[in-house]
């Protein structure tokens, strides 16, 4: 709290002792400080402006016993007056409340064009990533593979992921082992399974037997979920059905070409199957797991190191968005913002019955589910937890795992914590949450327990 | 001869006439419309409520061409350019592409040909490495690289290089050895002799290679812009496929094919030129 104390006080010193200057010796420093924790100045403008006026009167009196003579003999109120003649106080204050000085102002973020990735598209045309400084330009991609090349090879400086894949990147499984981070959800729910309309009347999952099915990749909360689903209607997912993996673009053509029976797909695919009458929406996913995370936001350990202000900004504004998104008045809006061609590329009316949840199921009913997706940027550890035991019951992983090392090391909830304070929202206590799959309780403590409790497993 | 080229343009028009017609009578009809309540019926496509065809007719085909060939240079940030654009862009890279393969095919093509060692020494390397589609080196390209714009520029140059290469080689193996007896007579030296000699007369099959690399550049380039997207008119098929708009898959394909052609009568040109008669 050294940074919040103020510097025009004449009996505090600066520098030497503890390291707020203030006590005799650190532990003192330490008790004085968790006393102090509530009394942190109470508006952010105040806040900043001690911090920057402290580092200007250190400038000024290198010597702290020059600068409490000064004090003491001209007063605090003249002190402040006098530098703020000659140093711009005021605006040194707003630069450090723009997070320091950006190491780099103009950002490559890559997207693949579907809802999950609404924050970081929104952010770009509804300003929020102006408003944090930053020049940012969205890059429509055109597959998980290619987005992830690309931001290996740094031609993005951060990208839409789903939100397995910077664990898989971690763990090197699909790609070389490299430290990766998403410090942020975008959204949850929001997917479903699709099926064509001649299946209208195989609504029973254990009828599916031969079918082939899509998922958007191999490293994703839809490949997951579907086989979730269909082990626990008692489907071996690789052996009595087939799923390969299929860019979203790709699903609607596949489907309408009798390629594929179905999908469990991000939208807009799902309700573009609808919409362009070749399918019908099965199950949201939202049914599956009400709350599941899906795509995230993700960038190297690199950057995050190499250009922390810059993280930290571009953070806050996909923070920022996804707080706006998460609110069901400012959906219909943002559908219209994501909808040209620049961005997602769709028809407004597919965008809207995704936001708003009021949709056309394919089968001549309206369906109502303000829930269908929602947006929560926060990284639970717990999710990363359940991830990584699906990765293992399915093989794509093999061994011992560290859990909740790898959770806590990929999925940053303590950054995101601090930036959802400083954007003015309430993070939650834990990091870390126990939630159910299918009525079945997943308790993230236990994890290897939860995996042997599945009878159908690759582990 | 003039009524030969005067009757073939006649039968030209008729045949696209007729494609146009039978598109156009295909792609209108309606299919049969379910019935559904008008609030369900609002937030469907117009397939479903009006039967329409997913097929757009070649009116509304037309219409978006003129559309995109009066606003060719529409920029409305990166994921969304005009195609005057978008083509620029991929001709851009198979320029360059196309250029590092013209200068490395074509010296390599004639120290080939002069060197009976080099062409034994090279032919199991070109065997195998010529018939590997240039798209199955984007992996490897994106990864060494570690950029998607070169790593299509070096498709390009990857899938061009080998027709050159190879009539280059052989155009400069089968100059005629009267030629070649008549240099060594006169005593011009080996530089002298490959470009006085052996360049001119050589020319018309390395211009042929040429020909060739140049169709199969812009065959590539569509491919490998829809892999890595970006820019491009690949990536502008990709976009719009992605948006399920088959009327501007349409139109890309058509100015695709014309593009194509202008490359092509280009070289065909350039092969007039050097032509000789024997």
């Amino acid at each position: 709290m050294s940074m919040f104390s103020n510097p025009f006080d004449s009996k505090r010193r600066l520098r030497s002792g503890c390291p707020c200057g203030q006590h005799r010796s650190a532990a003192e420093h330490d008790h004085a400080l968790r006393l102090q924790a509530q009394e942190v100045p109470s508006s952010e403008d105040k806040r900043y402006e001690n911090v920057v006026a402290g580092a200007v009167m250190r400038a000024m009196f290198p010597q702290d016993a020059a600068r409490r003579a000064f004090l003491k003999s001209v007063g605090a109120a003249t002190a402040l007056a006098a530098i703020s003649q000659f140093f711009p106080l005021q605006t040194a204050t707003e630069v450090f409340a723009q997070g320091g000085p950006l190491e780099k102002k103009d950002l490559k973020v890559g997207f693949i064009p579907i809802t999950c990735a609404t924050p970081i598209i929104m952010a770009h045309p509804m300003g929020f990533y102006t408003k944090h400084g930053l020049n940012v330009e969205v890059i429509k991609t055109a597959g998980w593979a290619v987005i992830r090349d690309k931001t290996i090879n740094k031609e993005y400086d951060a990208a839409h992921m789903l939100s397995p894949m910077p664990l898989a990147i971690t763990l090197g499984a699909g790609a070389n082992a490299q430290p990766y981070t998403a410090p942020a959800i975008e959204n949850i729910n929001g997917q479903a399974i699709t099926l064509a309309i001649k299946h209208k009347d195989k609504r029973d999952p254990k009828s599916w037997k031969g079918f082939k099915f899509a998922v958007p990749f191999d490293y994703s909360m839809h490949n997951y979920l579907l086989r979730y689903y269909l082990a626990e209607h008692g489907l071996d997912p690789d052996t009595d059905v087939q799923i390969r993996a299929v860019p979203p673009p790709e699903m609607v053509a596949n489907l309408r070409a009798d390629n594929i029976d179905g999908f469990l797909g991000p939208d807009p695919m799902n309700q573009r199957a609808v919409y362009d009458n070749v399918g019908f929406i099965h199950v949201l996913s939202k049914e599956i797991w009400d709350g599941h995370p899906c795509c995230a936001f993700a960038a190297s350990q690199e950057f995050v190191k190499s250009s922390p202000n810059t993280y930290a900004a571009l953070l806050k504004s996909i923070i920022d968005a996804t707080a706006f998104a998460s609110k069901a008045e400012n959906r219909k809006q943002i559908a219209e913002a994501i909808a040209p061609a620049n961005y997602i590329n769709q028809p407004v009316t597919v965008l809207e019955q995704i936001l708003t949840g009021t949709y056309a199921d394919g089968l001549g009913t309206v369906k109502r589910d303000a829930k269908r997706v929602d947006f929560d940027p926060f990284p639970y550890e717990s999710f990363a937890v359940w991830i990584l035991t699906q990765m293992k019951r399915w093989g794509q992983i093999k061994g011992e795992v560290k859990y909740a090392d790898v959770a806590k090391q990929v999925f940053l909830a303590t950054d995101t914590t601090k930036l959802m304070k400083e954007v003015g929202l309430t993070p939650p206590v834990s990091t870390t949450k126990s939630f159910s799959v299918m009525g079945k309780t997943f308790d993230p403590s236990k994890p290897e327990e939860y995996l042997k409790s599945f009878k159908i497993s690759r582990a | 001869m003039r009524s030969l080229s005067l009757r073939a343009g006649i039968v030209s028009a008729l045949i696209l006439a007729t494609f146009l017609i039978a598109w156009h009578i295909a792609t209108s009809g309606t299919g049969a419309v379910q019935q559904m309540d008008p609030e369900y019926a609002k937030l469907m496509g117009q397939t479903a409520t009006q039967g329409k065809s997913a097929m757009p007719g070649p009116l509304q085909v037309g219409a978006t061409l003129w559309k995109h060939l009066t606003n060719p240079f529409y920029d409305n940030g990166p994921n969304d350019k005009g195609l005057g654009i978008q083509l620029a862009y991929s001709v851009g890279r198979v320029a360059l592409g196309y250029l590092l393969a013209v200068i490395v095919a074509i010296p390599l093509g004639f120290l080939i040909g002069m060197s009976q060692l080099m062409s034994r020494a090279l032919d199991p390397f070109i065997q195998v490495l010529k018939p590997i589609s240039p798209l199955a080196w984007m992996p490897l390209a994106l990864y060494t690289i570690k950029d998607s714009n070169y790593s299509a520029i070096f498709v390009i140059f990857i899938c061009s290089v080998w027709p050159m290469l190879i009539n280059t080689a052989f155009g400069v193996a089968s100059v005629r050895k009267e030629w070649l007896n008549v240099a060594r007579t006169l005593e011009v030296g080996a530089f002298k002799r490959a470009f006085t000699v052996i360049l001119p007369a050589a020319a018309p099959t390395i211009l042929t290679g040429m020909r060739i690399s140049i169709g199969i550049a812009w065959l590539v380039i569509v491919a490998a812009e829809m892999l890595v997207g970006g820019t491009g008119i690949g990536y502008f098929v990709w976009n719009e496929w992605n948006n399920l708009s088959i009327t501007n898959v349409i139109n890309a394909i058509l100015v695709i094919g014309i593009v194509g052609m202008i490359l092509d009568q280009l070289l065909a040109r350039a092969a007039k030129l050097v032509t000789y008669p024997e």
